[in-house]
């Protein structure tokens, strides 16, 4: 569950955010849809407490960004935009190595790593150095990274950047079951078909305002739009205030 | 030491020691350059002063008729004669211009002194801008002077007077310079290869730490790990660290083996860097580690690139150079207040134990002490630029 209330941030002289508010339930997929450099990856970098807001606060799972980083990172599992593997571990040493940061001990550590491998087919790669690994393969990696610890709250900033047809099927398959499994799952991207077709929510952010957000259904209702794209295409260029 | 700082350098460890270019430049470079470029020189200067000891010294004499006897009392004390036929103006260019090493100049008017018994000029053409030619000169000179003092001798003797007589004065030298002492240049070189290699070897930990995490993107993934950012950063130091302290350790070990080899003898130095030395030599270096581990690690995390983050790691590296330059130079001796000075203090008391000489316990303590209150300011340093924002680039 994350709640946002009025983020605003500053870069130096650039105003980054200005007033983004929305809420991502548990079992439900949210997409955070915008045009780049609309405010998307200051977002959830906020979110994931790398970066501090400048003004509103924003909640993860009952827990404050600001106050509480550490208890908000432990429920979060991340994927940011840049996500690389260290190349000279192999697949699992990078998987444990954050479930170790995360705690874990090595029962469980040994049970998750296993299960995550074996759930995103990596059996055959996971004991190969990474550096090899083609872009599919880093993704599965970097994404059972972000699984390892079981978080209640999955945060992916534009996932299927760069990826082959399979990779994204098999991620968009991977995000279903998770919600499946009652988790929050955020993710951002600038691809309105993607966003369609997987999410319950929908928030369209545009030069750092949230502009529309709700079900698809609501979306096309307030944009009076006849489908998705057009409403985005609306929305984001500025048509319909929140 | 907390779980998380513990994992992070466990990791660190094991990748940086499957990555050939840290190998390469933390374990090699002092291992193997360090040693080969320092014996190169040394066996280099060795041979230089052993060769010009023995190397006969070569004169050019213009005028040899007017002075048969001095030409002989020369080949007879070693002396190369070569004879050419020169005016003065001559003989000057040829040496300005280096056709002639050294000229000595008879003409008519010497013979005619000599036996008129009033001093007999002799001109010995030199340039003492060329260095190479000093010694020469030197031997030329004294052994001039000898054949004077001989005929002198003899002119007494012919007149009833004991030679003594004009000695009233003998001036004895008494060289107190144990042989290692003379070695000053050699040893501050040594203990700056120590150092290099000592910082080479935490080179791209260091960088790897803040600019070389950013480039490969993998840095904001662990940032939003539920372990604190100093806890990463001390982990990645600790790395860091180890890494620096072996690669000294191999380097001074490594110089330990090269030094049985060198005709150290030959230079009128003695080589004191047994393994008991060699470990004394570690112990006093090894508080310098963690101040040059937390010096890279901060100018690392200023730099965008790992490219730029290399280029300015580069320029940090030489900073030791210059205390133990100024050192060399001024042959500057230990005092309790140079023990203040990071890499000056280490290289001293580094010197003193190479040199056979003990160290005051004080001298070390000062030492380590301001070296690693230094080191910590350092290392806080650069725990807190690791927690900018502006470190996610």
């Amino acid at each position: 569950m994350i709640r946002v209330e009025s983020l605003g941030k500053q870069f130096g002289a650039v105003q980054a955010l200005h007033d983004v508010s929305f809420e991502a339930h548990d079992g439900r997929i949210t997409g955070l849809l915008g045009h780049n450099g609309a405010g998307k990856s200051t977002t959830l970098r906020i979110l994931s407490t790398v970066l501090r807001p400048s003004t509103g606060r924003a909640i993860v799972d009952g827990h404050d960004c600001v106050e509480q980083p550490l208890q908000v990172r432990r429920s979060l599992g991340v994927l940011p935009h840049a996500s690389g593997l260290y190349g000279h571990l192999t697949g699992r040493e990078n998987i444990r190595y954050y479930g170790k940061l995360h705690g874990l001990q090595s029962a469980e550590l040994d049970r998750m790593t296993n299960e995550l491998i074996e759930r995103l087919a990596l059996g055959a790669v996971a004991d190969r150095r990474a550096k090899g690994y083609s872009q599919g393969e880093r993704l599965k990696v970097a994404l059972a990274r972000a699984l390892v610890h079981q978080p209640r709250t999955i945060i992916l900033d534009e996932p299927t950047n760069g990826l082959d047809v399979n990779a994204v099927r098999m991620l968009r398959e991977l995000i279903r079951q998770l919600r499946a499994a009652n988790r929050c799952v955020l993710f951002s991207s600038h691809v309105m078909q993607e966003v369609a077709a997987l999410c319950d929510d929908i928030v369209i952010i545009a030069h750092g305002r949230v502009v529309v957000r709700g079900t698809p259904a609501e979306i096309l209702a307030t944009t009076g739009a006849a489908d998705l794209e057009e409403a985005f295409v609306r929305a984001a260029d500025g048509g319909v205030p929140a | 030491m907390t779980r998380a700082i513990r994992i992070v350098f466990a990791k660190e460890l094991l990748e940086n020691l499957r990555d050939r270019r840290v190998i390469l430049s933390a374990f090699l470079f002092g291992v193997l350059l360090a040693p080969v470029i320092f014996g190169l020189t040394t066996s280099l200067a060795s041979k230089r002063a052993v060769e010009s000891q023995d190397k006969p010294l070569r004169l050019t004499v213009s005028g040899i008729e007017h002075a048969p006897n001095l030409v002989n009392f020369l080949e007879e004390n070693g002396v190369e004669t070569k004879t050419l036929s020169l005016t003065p103006d001559e003989a000057m260019s040829a040496v300005r211009a280096g056709r002639e090493d050294l000229v000595l100049l008879i003409d008519a008017e010497y013979a005619e002194k000599l036996q008129a018994g009033e001093p007999a000029p002799l001109d010995l053409v030199v340039d003492t801008a060329n260095n190479q030619i000093g010694a020469s000169a030197e031997r030329a000179r004294r052994l001039l002077e000898a054949y004077g003092g001989q005929l002198a001798a003899l002119r007494l003797l012919v007149r009833g007077i004991s030679p003594e007589v004009v000695h009233p004065v003998e001036v004895r030298t008494l060289d107190v310079a144990t042989p290692a002492g003379r070695s000053l240049l050699i040893l501050g070189m040594m203990t700056y290869f120590s150092f290099m290699s000592m910082l080479v070897g935490g080179f791209y930990l260091a960088i790897d730490t803040t600019a070389g995490e950013r480039e490969r993107g993998s840095l904001e993934p662990l940032l939003a790990l539920p372990v604190r950012r100093a806890e990463l950063i001390v982990g990645k130091m600790l790395a860091t660290s180890a890494f620096m302290s072996i690669s000294l350790l191999l380097t001074l070990a490594a110089f330990g083996v090269v030094l049985q080899f060198i005709p150290l003898e030959a230079l009128g130095m003695s080589a004191n860097f047994g393994p008991r030395v060699v470990l004394a030599i570690f112990a006093v270096m090894l508080p310098f580690v963690p101040l040059g581990a937390g010096l890279m690690t901060a100018v690392a995390s200023f730099t965008r690139s790992n490219r730029e983050a290399q280029s300015w790691l580069s320029v940090v590296m030489l900073l030791p150079i210059a205390p133990i330059m100024f050192a060399v130079v001024n042959g500057t001796k230990p005092s309790a207040a140079l023990m203040t000075i990071p890499s000056l203090s280490q290289h001293l008391l580094a010197t003193s134990l190479m040199r056979g000489d003990s160290i005051p316990a004080l001298h070390a303590a000062i030492s380590a002490g301001t070296t690693l209150a230094l080191g910590a300011v350092l290392v806080l340093i650069a725990i807190r630029l690791y927690q900018r924002e502006a470190i996610l680039g």
